[in-house]
């Protein structure tokens, strides 16, 4: 099949526009027959789930969490992105999608971006009417702060707490409509495969996680609001249970996955401090607005301070390297995540990294407290500098804070086409589980807006192109054989997973997929540990089968079950990641290949060969996938070497 | 360190559970609580025993999964913090730590330390929210807010639905939670012409799912784990009483 994006012809402008006045539309008691699946209940899912049945579709939702509202949107802190220009400081829609695009490393399409710069103004309108208390000036009038990649500050924001408020503005909408009766809502269900029938999505097989019972869901359309990826490398901001299995299975039912080797690190997180961690805590990036990023300028002060003979404080100013400002001074502290991460590891590597470990670089608000005073520091980043003391043990107001780069966001995902519908008919994926707005590297307070984005502005006009062509289309019976047929391999593999009976604990294959991942398909790749992690992964998966140890039953509760299933999936995406990355010769964005480099070790892409989207197409487990190629083509955008110089 | 954990064991809602002890050695002191309890089922995984089920996500203190009662207390000895926010620095070394759901009649337990709190969607459902159609916005900046308004009603937004004001309370009550969602949209311009049905649907909807009553122990308040202030009661008693009278 060849990839059509379906972005619609005229000016970049008016696309959208234009689109929405000729995108077929269903009438309201056609919408009342059509059922729409909605997986995942982040700001994507959910949004989309109230904002279709307020349009009056049937709809069900899942949710593996216990209540639609812990979806990890929950946890994004410091803000959304919308070119209202509230600050009259030149900001613009174009100057929105520009950064965008700019930020992504010119890896990304230009008509979705702009479709996402153009409906960021109404999501902030939305937000505000259902009530999300976003911060405010004196004059009661919205608040804005800068973020990472942009010059302007266009950054709207609730406390630390953006996401949590934003979700739970989308989540009360969705309870809304759950309330009226349009939206069903299964909780704690997690959707274990895809159901294709005569090429179309018609359904999927979702696990009761409670009961274990396997329950077949008939849709008209399938829509995948299933987040990213990054558990792959076990550590990450990511919450315990985000996985990729819903998106793994609708890849392994014909669905492309698309860039999977972009991933985001990001350069502000919480250290590692021992082999038993579990999981890695973001600092908002929103600190960088008045924090300074340094370590020694000598390797010999580091290790001074690393074996404890000295403080930072110690280290006199002449004596401190503030690389990012030395290096990027004209968006210093606020160079986007994936130079930012760089360079950290660049002085890590250099042997000036701090902390017990020596994988650390200092995040210092002494100047700031001197110039603000200490209450205007807590009343912007008080629960973050809470947060930070809680973990660390150690008082941020009075030491520098220790960071490092963890892995928190993955661009890359399903593909989709303008109308956010995957190659599979029906099917479609929103929000961090697609491919489509954020290039090679995504700017911060950037997902929140394109979740609500496809959520609120987008799914609920495009999913009438597709829909109208099947008001005549019966509800299709779940005894159908692609039904029985899908539930059957479900349930196969889980008793599959539970007889094997070996050695080795879910987490253990896990980890050791993690540190395969993150020293060969992390900050920075090279084809060789690319190679070498390709047969190392197969190695682990093969491993995994014939001795993981699973405990329980398939007919209870069974998070250990749940986690060996996920972990499963993970180990087979990880060979694609790697596949990925050592397809694309070039450096881009969060995809840093060491081969591909500047002088002065910026990354190098190379646009002829590689201005394109690589859509894996799944061939079974042995063989290898096929690549199809989604030229990007940039006609108002000029491809320029990205400098934050 | 070493602990000796007691752990409430149950298999399903309707087994009968028990406390059942386990002696954990070497943990780190920076660990967390969470991490604690991934060794020992890692543990319990490979001497082929089922680990312990509880609930747990985020792992950083805001998406309210966590609900352990910890040594008598929700989420533990620490204020103002979730269990995953727990380490094991807050404990001594030898000591015996009890481990129990949060426990209610509202909250029935799935199993071990998971508990079924879907009675709080369930309230949600039933008036939580300002009934705003996506597209039916107005610009933002059309409705301004008055700073103190805006970050009181920020205070009361802040709750992360855990429950843990549920376990604190002798009486099971759900009034911190209902009355910080009331609070955050009573204080709201955007919240008004839904006022009076908000509160009487969320209340009615709350004492249908078997809650108790608020009876001022402040208990809730003390282990909230986001700090949210009794004075959101108050604020609810006063919302219901004036929707109880009004005339329309």
């Amino acid at each position: 099949m060849a990839l059509d994006s379906k972005i619609p012809a005229g000016p970049l402008a008016d696309k959208w526009t234009n689109y929405k006045n000729k995108v077929k539309l269903v009438n309201p008691a056609n919408k009342r027959k059509l059922e729409i699946i909605v997986v995942g209940t982040g700001l994507a899912g959910a949004s989309a789930a109230a904002t279709l049945a307020e349009l009056g579709y049937k709809v069900k939702s899942f949710c593996f969490q216990d209540s639609p509202r812990r979806a990890h949107s929950i946890a994004a802190q410091g803000g959304i992105n919308a070119a209202k220009n509230y600050k009259n400081d030149g900001d613009s829609v174009y100057r929105l999608f520009y950064d965008t695009v700019k930020g992504g490393d010119f890896r990304s399409r230009e008509a979705n971006v702009h479709r996402l710069a153009e409906v960021s103004v109404n999501i902030i309108d939305q937000c505000v009417a259902q009530g999300v208390p976003f911060a405010r000036e004196y004059g009661g009038l919205l608040d804005n702060r800068s973020f990472g990649g942009a010059q302007v500050s266009r950054t709207f924001y609730a406390r630390g707490q953006t996401g949590q408020q934003l979700l739970l503005g989308a989540y009360q909408a969705l309870e809304r409509q759950i309330g009226l009766g349009n939206v069903k809502q299964y909780s704690r269900h997690e959707m274990l495969d895809l159901v294709v029938i005569d090429g179309k999505a018609r359904g999927i097989i979702a696990r009761d996680l409670v009961t274990g019972e396997l329950e077949r869901h008939f849709g008209h359309a399938v829509l995948l609001c299933t987040g990213g990826y990054g558990n792959v490398f076990f550590l990450s901001t990511n919450a315990m249970g985000s996985n990729v299995t819903a998106a793994w299975k609708a890849y392994k039912k014909g669905a492309y996955f698309a860039n999977p080797c972009y991933t985001q690190i990001h350069p502000t997180c919480i250290p590692v401090s021992g082999d038993y961690q579990s999981k890695l805590t973001l600092m908002s990036e929103s600190l960088r607005n008045d924090g300074r990023v340094w370590v020694p300028k000598t390797q010999a002060d580091a290790q001074a301070i690393r074996e404890g003979r000295k403080k930072p404080t110690d280290i006199a100013e002449g004596d401190r390297d503030y690389y990012l400002e030395r290096k990027y001074p004209s968006f210093g502290n606020l160079a986007p995540r994936d130079i930012s991460s760089r360079s950290a590891k660049e002085a890590c590597d250099d042997g000036r990294g701090v902390g017990k470990t020596g994988l650390a670089v200092y995040l210092d608000f002494a100047d700031a407290i001197k110039r603000l005073g200490r209450d205007v520091i807590e009343a912007r980043y008080g629960n973050l500098f809470e947060m930070y003391h809680h973990i660390t043990n150690e008082d941020p107001y009075e030491v520098p804070m220790r960071i490092y780069p963890a892995v928190h966001y993955t661009m890359g995902g399903i593909w989709v086409d303008y109308e956010l519908m995957t190659s599979v008919p029906g099917l479609y994926a929103l929000g961090e589980a697609n491919f489509s707005d954020h290039g090679a590297n995504r700017l911060g307070a950037s997902a929140l807006m394109q979740g609500l984005a496809d959520g609120y502005f987008v799914i609920p006009y495009t999913i009438g192109s597709y829909l109208s062509g099947e008001i005549f289309t019966q509800a299709i019976p779940t005894d159908h054989p692609a039904f029985e047929e899908a539930e059957k391999n479900v349930r196969d593999r889980i008793s599959t997973l539970l007889s094997i009976n070996g050695k080795r604990s879910v987490d253990d294959f896990h980890k050791e997929l993690g540190k395969i991942m993150w020293d060969h398909c992390g900050m920075a790749r090279n084809a060789e540990g690319l190679t070498k992690a390709r047969t190392m992964i197969r190695e682990l998966r093969d491993e995994f089968w014939k001795d993981v140890k699973v405990t329980g039953t398939a007919d209870s509760f069974n998070p250990d079950l749940e986690k060996a299933a996920r972990v499963a999936d993970f180990l087979e995406l990880g060979e694609l990641m790697v596949l990925d990355a050592l397809n694309r010769n070039e450096s881009c964005g969060g995809h840093f290949r060491t081969e591909y480099q500047t002088e002065d070790g910026e990354a190098q892409r190379n646009d002829e060969q590689y201005t394109y989207v690589a859509a894996w197409q799944f061939n079974g487990l042995d063989n290898d996938p096929t690549m199809h190629k989604e030229e990007l083509i940039y006609e108002n955008v000029q491809l320029a070497v990205r400098s934050y110089k | 360190m070493n602990f000796k954990l007691r752990i409430w064991r149950q298999a399903d809602s309707k087994s009968n559970g028990k406390l059942v002890e386990y002696s954990i050695s070497d943990v780190n002191p920076d660990m967390s609580f969470l991490e604690m309890m991934d060794v020992l089922n890692d543990r319990l995984v490979k001497e082929g025993q089922e680990p312990v089920a509880f609930d747990h996500d985020c792992r950083e203190g805001i998406c309210g999964m966590c609900s352990m009662y910890i040594n008598g207390r929700a989420h533990g000895p620490m204020k103002l913090s979730t269990t995953c926010q727990l380490y094991m620095r807050n404990f001594e070394d030898g000591e015996t730590i009890t481990i129990e759901p949060f426990r209610s009649a509202a909250f029935p337990v799935i199993k071990d330390l998971s508990v079924d709190r879907t009675a709080f969607d369930r309230i949600i459902a039933a008036g939580g929210y300002v009934g705003v159609s996506t597209g039916q916005a107005q610009d933002a900046n059309a409705i301004p807010i008055e700073k103190h308004h805006a970050d009181m009603a920020m205070d009361a937004a802040a709750c992360i639905g855990c429950g843990a004001c549920v376990a604190a309370c002798k009486n099971s009550s759900a009034m911190l939670f209902v009355s910080a969602k009331v609070s955050h949209l009573a204080l709201l311009p955007q919240g008004q012409a839904e006022r009076k049905t908000r509160v009487l649907n969320m209340v009615e909807q709350m004492d249908e799912e078997g809650f108790g009553s608020c009876t001022n122990t402040y208990a809730c308040e003390a282990e909230c784990p986001k700090g949210i202030s009794v004075t959101n009661i108050a604020r609810l008693n006063r919302e219901y009483i004036k929707a109880s009278f009004s005339g329309d």
